[in-house]
């Protein structure tokens, strides 16, 4: 049952394969100050808050 | 309110979890861009225009600090429909300043902030504490959040009306790498807001032979508290030619009875090394809170009573567009980079129990509303 805990999870995509994820047009908040705004106007407009965008940008590499 | 209660202490639990786990660990991570923004924002829809400046400023004073201040203006005019039904068109102005600050400790990123938002008849303080950090050899990024803040409600023409609320926010963020082309990610947060929640100028309207136009309005009423969750779901595609696919998925739910949903998707695409043209698609529809209703049948019919068309039945559907022109400087020169964007959408709103007592109809018979926005951004980037 635990010997699964021992086993070390290697990293499936490596740091130098990450090229693509980095690129800004992978991040819909790459522009903070129009995406805060977008999420201003919708929020005052609908019942429904809270989560907007998701969970963000980020895989290291920034 | 059981299954909420029981959402709410399954997220603290699992954000005091995760505090312990981070504070253990140590992996990658990056601060922020030094950048500043300039942008010119513009609302109109449902006779009402908004518009004003966004100023943002952020640089990191040390490898290990990252500051930012965001000043934003909302110059309003005009009145929506809810207004319009009881009273005259305004104008007024709302200022927002946020101060922050991200710090990289121990290879994990702590950001706080603080924001405060003024108008003549309403004062927003609020303060937020964010963390997040990399790990499976970076593949992984867990982020938890916590907000706070306080509103001082006002009442233009009532000097001696002044009311509070309190605002709590929990948030836990999970983003995966997938593989070298997809990224995922899931966002859940828990809201609680407590003490008054109403809008003072928002009516509900009731039958009343007696009246000219066979109704009446009166202030609503709404419950002192309100406790919501909302859970989404992203993905980001690369495409082999320098394209991207964003799709999202938002779920939500909340002690009031709004039950909500979204899906959005958009696709990015560049000419070049110098254009980036974003084109998207969003729906969005939710079901009316418990004490909504167009038209009651009494004044006191229900303890708490709603007319506001937020809270009412009702979907919506928008497109937008958004050009990038950016400039790549010299790595050595003072500033690295700058682009000029220009982004609009249009949206679409369709209400299926809100009806539009402008407009001419038996009493709880008139037409439904409906109405069209345009919401316009232009704004300067400089990296430097």
């Amino acid at each position: 049952m635990m010997t699964g805990c021992a086993t070390k999870i290697e990293p499936w995509v490596k740091p130098y394969e990450r090229s693509h994820l980095a690129d800004p047009i992978m991040s819909q908040g790459r522009n903070p100050v129009t995406a805060s705004y977008m999420k201003h106007v919708l929020e005052a407009r609908e019942g429904a808050r809270g989560a907007e965008g998701g969970a963000g940008g980020g895989c290291g590499c920034n | 309110m059981g299954v909420t209660s029981y959402s709410q202490s399954m997220i603290k639990l699992g954000l005091c979890t995760l505090v312990l786990f981070l504070a253990a660990s140590s992996w990658a991570a990056v601060l922020p861009q030094d950048r500043s923004d300039a942008l010119y924002h513009s609302y109109n829809g449902d006779g009402v225009s908004i518009d004003g400046p966004s100023v943002l400023l952020r640089k990191k004073i040390s490898d290990k600090v990252s500051i930012s201040a965001n000043y934003y203006v909302d110059s309003i005019s005009g009145a929506s429909i809810d207004v319009r039904a009881t009273a005259s068109e305004y104008q007024e102005e709302r200022k927002e300043t946020t101060l922050a600050a991200d710090f990289l400790h121990n290879k994990s990123i702590l950001s706080l902030s603080y924001t405060a938002s003024d108008e003549n008849d309403f004062k927003a303080r609020s303060i937020y504490l964010g963390l997040s950090q990399d790990f499976f050899g970076d593949l992984t990024t867990l982020s938890l959040s916590y907000a706070r803040g306080q509103d001082e409600v006002g009442k233009t023409g009532d000097a001696n009306f002044i009311e509070q609320a309190d605002r709590q926010k929990y948030g836990l963020g999970l983003t995966q790498v997938a593989t070298k082309n997809l990224i995922m990610g899931l966002s859940l947060e828990n809201i609680s807001d407590s003490g008054y929640l109403n809008n003072p100028y928002r009516s509900i309207r009731f039958v009343d032979p007696q009246a000219a136009k066979g109704y009446r309005f009166v202030t609503e009423i709404y419950p002192n508290s309100r406790s919501s969750n909302a859970l989404a779901l992203t993905a980001n595609y690369y495409l082999a030619y320098r394209a991207s696919i964003h799709g999202e998925v938002r779920v939500y739910q909340d002690s009031w009875g709004i039950k909500g949903r979204n899906a959005k998707l958009a696709y990015t695409h560049t000419i070049g090394d110098e254009w980036i043209i974003d084109i998207r698609s969003r729906i969005y529809s939710q079901d009316k809170a418990d004490f909504y209703q167009d038209l009651f049948s009494r004044e006191n019919e229900f303890n708490f009573m709603a007319r506001d068309k937020e809270l009412s039945t009702f979907s919506n559907l928008s497109v937008g567009l958004s050009v990038s022109y950016e400039k790549s400087l010299s790595s050595t020169a003072t500033f690295k980079k700058w682009s000029v964007n220009g982004e609009v959408d249009h949206i679409r709103f369709k209400y299926d129990d809100f009806r539009n007592v402008l407009a001419e109809g038996a009493v709880g018979e008139e037409p439904l509303f409906a109405f069209n926005a345009n919401v316009l951004r232009v704004f300067f980037s400089v990296w430097y």
